[in-house]
């Protein structure tokens, strides 16, 4: 019975929802607030360059593609989005940290991102972003809502302010709510269009092919009723087909 | 005929075949937008070739390789977005056309008597899809494809004395790993492609030796006209020929425009798990197949009882098999049978709801639902030979209409 045992453990397992994130029906999700634009996705860069980049890879990306995909120059990218480290122009965007000393002082090395958006999603992203909380109790200092001991320290406190558990301000941020709240939404549009690059190639490309598809309909639709014609002009079908050989 | 030709057709039957499977295959003349299903079929059984060829070639089946290799096709491949999109996309696509070319058969009788051969290997077809899809799904080597693995291939466990073995044998060890992914590719782009071509071989030349059905379920072999040719048939070519072409073009607007606005389907032609590398420490949030599986799924879920659920879930599979002999009834099309119409109609409900109800997390408040699904399509294979033999039917008239 043994093997029925198992497989009946495993039905079971499909069945339990394990990550408590997932479930979280308590969460009050937020959507983050952005046009996807290239404008944003630019200021996502140069915002997670200048916080983000120096623990996160997104190593699936390439500086180069930045210039090709978003329309930023070489000298921009090169001035404000690459790191000072030795990084190459067409090489992988990562992070300078390496991944062994950063499990050694966070307690886990900081995930590539290059897919987070697609995995995750940009709501949880953002929520989580939003939701960090001053809790002496974590090695950092810091625990979230939505991914609750989480190893990440609220990098973004000085900008956003610091919060206690039940929400109330400890530290008010340098900026105000709103300045910040689009800040990090722009990391979250930097972050999607990382996992998908693809998105403003389609955009552009997208018109032409439904566009040429659509003449291409109609011409067989026309071709089509041509050739049915003659099946009701005699009523019925006599083989007119003009006889090759 | 020039020298030429003459000298091939006499070694090589061409013109012969392009006469008896194009230019002199008489189709019945009132094919409705059902029957664009089959060309369209034939259609993306080769685009899935051609983008599968390009994917094979950046492909590295290795568990340190795959996920990375797949996303090397999405970000620095030329177009390699495309292609891949193209191919997982279209799974989802061979699949909707699979299911409403099943049911026009269903619908039109399609599958009865002298085409039960047709239907049968049709049914084969769509088997060998859906393994084919399974392992396709597990070479990327994301996170939903590694557990998918794990698993689907931990079921074989319980076939009698064999099972931990053949287990063993599916994987290549004793967990999914390198072996894995390159048994699977084997499998993917060799042994299931190959005898999926052989099959689709098979099930058109089984349909042209009897020729097709038609909304209506008559034969339109019964009335000749002088010529010996039927009177409500039409040559394939060019007549479905270039109706098929118009298909192709709706059916090809529909596809792109999946592909460039919403390729992920937002999360129902690609998963969101699939976008985490795969990790054995990571289990995931809610594990539910592909939305083309999730119907035997949801069967699976819908008895309490673990043996009995999969007892279930494969008779659901298999009962397809006997549909030309549940069905009694000497009128085939369902235009004429308005009990079995209604029965067929609340059977294909039940299946797109047990599709949606496998993909929700399992929540005492689906219970019901799923199981009155269940109850509801399986009773449409036991009432069928009962219903078939008393129910009521119109008129079936002599020539084909509309």
């Amino acid at each position: 019975m043994s093997k029925y045992r198992y497989l009946c453990f495993l039905f079971v397992s499909m069945l339990v929802p394990t990550l408590a994130f997932g479930a979280g029906e308590t969460v009050h999700w937020m959507t983050p607030h952005y046009t996807f634009n290239r404008t944003t996705v630019i200021a996502g860069a140069r915002y997670f360059a200048a916080h983000c980049m120096a623990c996160h890879s997104v190593s699936s990306l390439r500086y180069e593609y930045l210039t090709a995909d978003l329309g930023m120059s070489k000298s921009e990218v090169m001035k404000d989005i690459m790191l000072p480290s030795g990084a190459a122009f067409k090489g992988t965007i990562d992070s300078p940290m390496p991944s062994d000393m950063a499990a050694k002082w966070l307690g886990k090395p900081p995930p590539d991102l290059s897919h987070m958006d697609r995995y995750l999603g940009s709501k949880f992203i953002y929520t989580y972003l939003l939701s960090f909380y001053w809790d002496p109790a974590r090695p950092s200092g810091w625990n979230n809502y939505v991914f609750p001991m989480v190893a990440m320290p609220n990098i973004l406190a000085p900008w956003g302010g610091t919060v206690g558990p039940k929400g109330q301000v400890i530290y008010p941020g340098k900026l105000s709510p709103a300045e910040y709240h689009k800040n990090v939404a722009d990391v979250v549009a930097f972050l999607r269009y990382a996992s998908d690059p693809s998105y403003f190639k389609r955009m552009a490309l997208g018109p032409y092919v439904i566009g040429i598809l659509l003449l291409f309909t109609i011409l067989a639709y026309l071709l089509k009723t041509a050739y049915w014609l003659d099946l009701k002009k005699k009523g019925r079908h006599v083989d007119s087909r003009v006889k090759r050989s | 005929m020039s020298r030429f030709s003459v000298w091939v057709n006499q070694r090589l039957p061409l013109d012969e075949t392009v006469k008896e499977h194009l230019t002199e295959y008489f189709a019945p003349k009132n094919f409705n937008i059902l029957y664009y299903a089959g060309s369209l079929l034939l259609l993306m059984i080769v685009m899935q070739l051609i983008s599968g060829f390009f994917l094979m070639a950046h492909y590295d089946p290795t568990s340190q390789g795959a996920f990375a290799s797949v996303q090397g096709i999405m970000y620095d491949t030329n177009w390699g977005w495309l292609i891949r999109y193209m191919h997982v996309d279209g799974v989802s696509l061979i699949f909707i056309l699979l299911y409403a070319h099943m049911f026009r058969g269903l619908l039109y009788g399609s599958h009865r008597t002298p085409r039960e051969l047709v239907w049968i290997i049709g049914y084969v077809i769509y088997l060998l899809m859906m393994a084919e899809a399974f392992v396709g799904y597990v070479l990327p080597f994301g996170n939903l494809s590694y557990w998918a693995g794990e698993v689907i291939t931990s079921i074989i466990h319980a076939v009698p004395i064999v099972g931990p073995s053949l287990t063993t044998l599916a994987r290549g060890g004793p967990g999914v790993g390198t072996a894995t992914l390159q048994r699977f590719l084997a499998l993917h782009v060799v042994l299931f492609f190959l005898i999926i071509l052989a099959a689709i071989v098979m099930h058109i030349v089984a349909l042209h030796k009897v020729g097709s059905n038609n909304p209506d379920g008559i034969e339109i072999k019964k009335h000749k006209g002088a010529d010996g040719k039927p009177l409500d048939g039409i040559p394939f070519h060019p007549y479905y020929t270039v109706k098929d072409l118009f298909g192709v073009g709706v059916f090809l607007t529909i596809f792109v425009t999946i592909i460039f606005y919403a390729p992920t389907m937002h999360g129902i032609f690609m998963e969101r798990t699939t976008f985490l590398a795969a990790n054995p420490m990571v289990s995931l949030p809610d594990v539910t197949p592909p939305w083309y599986l999730s119907p035997y799924y949801a069967m699976l879920r819908a008895v309490p009882n673990k043996y009995y659920g999969i007892t279930i879930m494969i008779t659901s599979v298999l009962l397809p098999f006997l549909l030309p002999w549940l069905d009694r009834n000497p009128v085939r099309s369902s235009r004429y049978r308005p009990v079995y119409k209604t029965m067929l109609i609340v059977a294909g409900i039940s299946f797109i709801t047990l599709a949606w109800v496998g993909e929700q997390p399992p929540l005492p408040k689906f219970f019901l639902i799923e199981r009155v699904a269940t109850a509801l399509y399986l009773g449409f294979y036991i009432l069928l030979p009962i219903i078939s033999t008393i129910e009521p039917t119109r008129p079936v008239p002599e020539r084909v209409t509309g």
